[in-house]
């Protein structure tokens, strides 16, 4: 498998920066034109989970249900037993943090054809605190049968990943975070659900990276690289159904695995990819992410700091799951 | 009193049986929703004011029914088989392992069940967007929800109220099951509706009350609510466990199946309705 292409600008400081949430909006925007059956709703959260231009160019099309989440995840149910194919808009601690019970029922035991799109993931959602950063939101979703789950490493993979649902039959979940992040990948960067991107080649550890992290990640791996460490990088952007295949061909080859990701560290990708690993090729796996706790207020990048999820935390796991060969 | 009244009463009185057959069988379930609605379903099957087909269940313009209060699904299932969706025999399969009739009702097997229920208040929601759905097309199908009184309990059913009154769904009516009692006492111990019709006319829904054993009333109130620029309930007074004499009117009988010396009792005592 040959690396994919990203940026250029990957790594230096004038990278574009773009919230993952617009990319949503944009892909939203595009599918309002190449597909009559898709349809949007929101539960008063229009600006900021970024829906407001395809409800401007198709009114008919767009259902403001008020801050009423259990309500509009079974609403959308009902638009997509009846064709449609409903994108559910909101902040992922409401949705689906607060309608997993409608989730699970309405739209996943009932084979509904809804895309559930969580805003605000992560604690870099900052200032707002620990009640609207969601940090479990792939651990809820993944134990559901027959549900996608993925988290897009940008803005550009964000946008590809609205289109891939709507093409998608049956239930998906994806989340985007609230801040502006690098712009990593680019149009030609492939994008196919169930299928992790090899970003970079290495044969000492395997870091294994899902959503904005993909970048901290990168730069990991080149600081590993000055140390004369050659990491290898996979964007596993689908947490469910992960790509066991790519993974655990990356890990014959380095023999030990870092997860990266901005939620807690029980049931999200560290889960999947232990899972996974544990019954298929079992190496040593350090992870960064949550730890257990609550986020709080702050500045997005204080934050990641102090719940170890930077550049530096990455390159300590590494070192570590290299000691533990 | 015409003769297709007559017919479907007959009918209801075959569901009730049914019912209770199905429910012994199975061990549990639950009766006294079951049959106090058995009138309200024989009405929605039997009667002209749906249009519910089983040669054309795949039909994009077909009515929707949903039954928002998946537990008394052995009323649903009777009266889907009787209409014709699925062998009769087949009823007594309920809840066994392997069966198309599961414990509450799902949209699994094509057997003309449009969704899954169970947790409360989660099939009034998905008749809202079905409504939704045939506005969005201009399609002229009607959505039927059938409810339970106990579903009001739940804050979901009431945002489904809001946002169906909002956008004034037409298309929609909800056939409310007013039997007084839920799984452990009377409604209006556990959780007091009242005054029921005034709350859901404050959502901005047409209200109409009826005597939910009275087919010629209940048709027409089905009809009326077929014409209406906003959507409507139909508060369908019944008497939980109606028909079976030591059910009717006990909430003990929500969830529980009769043995097999009350089955006997309670089917002795339809069969002479």
């Amino acid at each position: 498998m040959k690396p994919i292409s990203l940026s250029k600008y990957w790594m230096y400081k004038t990278v574009e920066k773009k919230a993952t949430r617009d990319g949503y909006g944009e892909g939203l925007l595009e599918l309002g034109k190449s597909n009559p059956k898709v349809v949007v709703l929101t539960a008063d959260v229009g600006e900021s989970t970024r829906v407001l231009p395809f409800q401007k160019k198709y009114p008919n099309r767009f259902v403001e249900c008020g801050v009423a989440e259990q309500n509009m995840m079974g609403v959308a149910a009902g638009l997509a037993l009846t064709g449609k194919i409903p994108f559910v808009s909101s902040y992922a601690v409401f949705s689906p943090g607060r309608n997993w019970d409608q989730l699970r029922v309405s739209v996943c035991y009932s084979k509904a054809n809804v895309k559930i799109a969580g805003a605000h993931t992560g604690v870099s959602v900052g200032p707002d605190g620990a009640t609207h950063q969601a940090l479990e939101d792939m651990a809820i979703t993944r134990a559901i049968p027959g549900l996608v789950v993925i988290a897009p490493c940008d803005a550009e993979e964000t946008r590809k990943c609205t289109l891939a649902a709507a093409a998608h039959k049956g239930p998906v979940y994806f989340r985007f975070g609230r801040e502006k992040t690098p712009v990593i990948t680019v149009k030609q960067t492939p994008f196919k659900i169930g299928q992790a991107n090899l970003c970079r080649e290495g044969y000492d550890v395997t870091i294994i990276a899902c959503g904005p992290l993909l970048h901290q990640t990168l730069m990991a791996a080149e600081m590993l690289a000055e140390q004369g460490i050659e990491a290898e990088v996979i964007n596993s952007h689908t947490i469910k159904p992960l790509d066991a295949k790519t993974i655990v061909q990356s890990v014959k080859k380095t023999h030990c695995a870092v997860t990266v990701e901005e939620h807690q560290l029980m049931g999200g990708l560290f889960g999947a990819v232990s899972e996974c690993l544990a019954k298929r090729y079992p190496v040593p796996v350090e992870p960064i992410g949550m730890p257990n706790k609550f986020g709080e207020s702050g500045a997005p990048d204080e934050l990641l700091a102090k719940y170890g999820m930077t550049k530096e935390n990455i390159v300590k796991a590494a070192l570590k799951a290299i000691n533990r060969k | 009193m015409d003769l297709a009244i007559r017919q479907m009463e007959e009918t209801a009185n075959l569901i009730r049986q049914d019912v209770i057959k199905m429910i012994a069988q199975a061990g549990s379930g639950h009766p006294a929703g079951s049959l106090g609605m058995a009138d309200v379903l024989t009405a929605l099957y039997f009667g002209d004011e749906a249009n519910l087909d089983p040669q054309k269940k795949h039909n994009p313009k077909r009515d929707r029914v949903v039954l928002s209060n998946a537990h008394i699904c052995p009323v649903l299932y009777s009266a889907l088989a009787r209409r014709g969706y699925f062998p009769i025999k087949e009823l007594m399969t309920l809840r066994r392992l392997g069966s198309r009739l599961q414990g509450h009702s799902n949209n699994h097997f094509d057997i003309g069940i449009e969704t899954s229920g169970g947790p409360l208040s989660q099939g009034i929601s998905q008749a809202v967007g079905m409504a939704i759905a045939g506005r969005m097309d201009k399609s002229p199908f009607h959505v039927w929800c059938l409810m339970s009184d106990g579903e009001f309990d739940e804050g979901q059913t009431w945002e489904a109220f809001m946002l169906a009154g909002k956008l004034k769904l037409g298309g929609l009516t909800a056939l409310i099951d007013r039997n007084r009692i839920q799984i452990s006492g009377n409604t209006e111990d556990v959780m007091p509706l009242e005054i029921f019709k005034k709350k859901l006319k404050a959502f901005n829904w047409k209200v109409i009350e009826i005597n939910g054993h009275k087919m010629p009333l209940i048709i027409k109130a089905m009809r009326r609510a077929k014409n209406q620029s906003k959507p409507t309930a139909i508060i369908c007074h019944t008497i939980p466990g109606k028909g079976v004499s030591f059910m009717e009117n006990k909430y003990e009988w929500h969830g529980k199946a009769p043995n097999p010396k009350e089955a006997k009792q309670a089917l002795e005592e339809l069969s002479k309705l």
